[in-house]
């Protein structure tokens, strides 16, 4: 069906597609829309789950644990402070192999008290285990956590998604939704290692180091197996909907000299840039990254490139560009932000890039 | 693309007219994109919203800063907030008043008695006239998007008919 949505009530009218069965969360600005819509979908019977409205983010991670053990598909959503709350159960849900699907509408870190969009929040927990992408778009908010479900669920995988979508900037504004039925798209979750609740037994004893380190080394297999699981997705996605989603978002990509890349709602307000730079005949293009992990393979030749990181790692640096270095070798002109929703225009972007100096690194507004 | 800042106070219905207008050019088949802009504000502080219209898809998230068209939905924001920052020199002012505003007057302006209309039409929410689906009726006058957009789009976010009846009501008396 043809509609609008705001960038919250598109998630959780694609959580209400995915019918999980337990829905636990605790509300936190600016993502309190999608736990109220599903509460409200679940009081008005549209959806058949149990909504369980907890005292915190950390009870809210433990009891999706506590289901999705059980077999059972599972929904949590937070935000900035809440999911730094429940880091102990996010590491939690990651190590039994759980495959909970989580929201996480991105926004910065107090103090100051800012509800402001930044990636920060999620970027703390890029070590987790979790699968992680990043939309930016209404439809794209829709589209990316219908496929969480099935890639979360995926045998292959077993491990938990987070979808992340800009506070406010994305979160809050209405845009068109073709809000697709699911159908079957994802299928019924089978989960090999469930606790059946009639006869509940489980291993959680001292786990000796080679068991660990088994452990962790089976976390990345899998993490590294997801890859063919999201390629799969994505292109049955595009089969069954039209709508066609990869590693990154590309525009103006194969002929460009210089590529701006970013994540989130930058990377589309990027393209703008773009559109403007090549009317000066500079030949630029934008890389608007979606997942961060399991992180792209990356090919970017001789280009040029300028960062946009609305996060930073204290003592290191953007933690996009760090990322980028890392997996291709390539210096860059880091671009620190829109930090705690700092505005960022697409004139921003072009002059980043007329006036960038590869190997050094620019912080918006402080530095000349 | 055709860009609109909205001026309102918390409360007044300005988000949701936000919304109001993306529907209703969407259903004109317009991509539109509404983005109410969240300060630390509450119920009663001047609040702006955005809202661009375009054949195109709408990659642009950050904020207007040279409007075709401003609309403002309470008057009294005119001594508070430089309303016509950034207008386009070709651009448009919709005012919900019952004459032009002094400050208004050097600009290309259109104005309603929307406050009239609502209390009119029994468009009363806990004492509050309600502004949000009268606006969209004065919008429609403008070209903003079709007379059926609009009545559809207010159709589809609200059963109450008064909306519908205060947003015709706007559409024929918008000066």
């Amino acid at each position: 069906m043809l509609m609008v949505s705001t960038g919250n009530n598109a998630v959780a009218a694609a959580v209400r597609q995915a019918n999980p069965a337990v829905v636990a969360a605790y509300p936190i600005t600016p993502q309190t829309e999608i736990v109220e819509q599903i509460a409200n979908f679940v009081s008005k019977g549209s959806l058949k789950a149990k909504y369980i409205p907890v005292e915190s983010e950390h009870s809210a991670m433990a009891a999706c644990i506590g289901a999705s053990i059980t077999g059972v598909r599972t929904f949590t959503a937070t935000s900035s402070h809440g999911l730094l709350y429940m880091h102990e159960m996010v590491n939690w849900a990651a190590a039994a192999r759980l495959p909970v699907v989580m929201a996480n509408v991105n926004r910065a870190l107090g103090p100051g008290w800012n509800v402001w969009a930044e990636h920060t929040d999620a970027l703390q927990a890029r070590d987790t285990g979790w699968l992680q992408v990043y939309v930016a778009s209404v439809q794209e908010a829709y589209d990316a956590t219908l496929m969480a479900f099935r890639i979360a669920e995926d045998r292959r995988v077993y491990l938990p998604v987070m979808v992340n979508l800009d506070g406010f900037t994305l979160s809050h504004i209405t845009q068109q939704l073709d809000e697709s039925r699911a159908g079957d798209f994802i299928p019924p979750l089978v989960l090999d290692h469930r606790i059946d609740p009639a006869s509940p037994q489980g291993y959680g004893c001292m786990t000796s180091s080679a068991d660990y380190f088994l452990i962790r080394h089976d976390i990345e297999r899998s993490m590294r197996d997801s890859r063919a699981v999201i390629r799969e997705t994505e292109d049955a996605f595009f089969k069954s909907f039209g709508r066609k989603y990869s590693w990154t978002e590309d525009y103006c990509f194969e002929d460009a000299d210089v590529l701006i890349v970013s994540m989130g709602t930058l990377g589309k307000e990027a393209e703008v840039a773009v559109d403007i730079l090549r009317k000066e005949g500079i030949k630029a293009g934008s890389m608007r990254v979606r997942w961060i992990r399991p992180f792209p393979d990356l090919d970017l030749k001789d280009r040029e490139l300028v960062v946009i990181d609305r996060d930073y790692s204290f003592g290191f640096g953007g933690i996009l560009a760090s990322s980028i270095r890392a997996k291709t070798g390539k210096e860059c002109y880091s671009v620190i932000a829109g930090l705690g929703g700092q505005e960022v225009t697409y004139d921003d972007i072009a002059s980043f890039v007329r006036s960038r100096r590869i190997g050094t690194e620019f912080w918006f507004g402080v530095d000349a | 693309m055709y860009e609109i800042r909205l001026h309102s106070r918390g409360g007044q219905g300005g988000v949701t007219a936000a919304k109001l207008m993306a529907l209703a050019a969407f259903r004109d088949g317009k991509y539109a994109t509404a983005a109410p802009f969240y300060g630390a504000e509450r119920r009663g502080a001047p609040i702006v919203s955005f809202i661009r219209i375009d054949d195109m898809p709408i990659k642009i998230y950050s904020q207007i800063h040279h409007p075709d068209l401003v609309v403002v939905l309470d008057p009294s924001i005119i001594d508070l907030v430089n309303v016509f920052e950034g207008l386009k020199s070709d651009g448009k002012v919709l005012i919900n008043a019952p004459e032009v505003p002094e400050k208004a007057k050097s600009y290309n302006v259109r104005y309603v008695d929307l406050t009239d209309i609502a209390l009119k039409t029994n468009l009363v929410v806990a004492g509050s006239p309600i502004l949000n689906t009268p606006v969209i009726g004065a919008l429609a006058k403008m070209g903003l998007f079709s007379r059926e957009s609009a009545s559809a789009a207010i159709k589809e976010m609200f059963s109450d008919e008064r909306n519908l009846n205060a947003a015709l009501m706007a559409y024929e008396e918008l000066i």
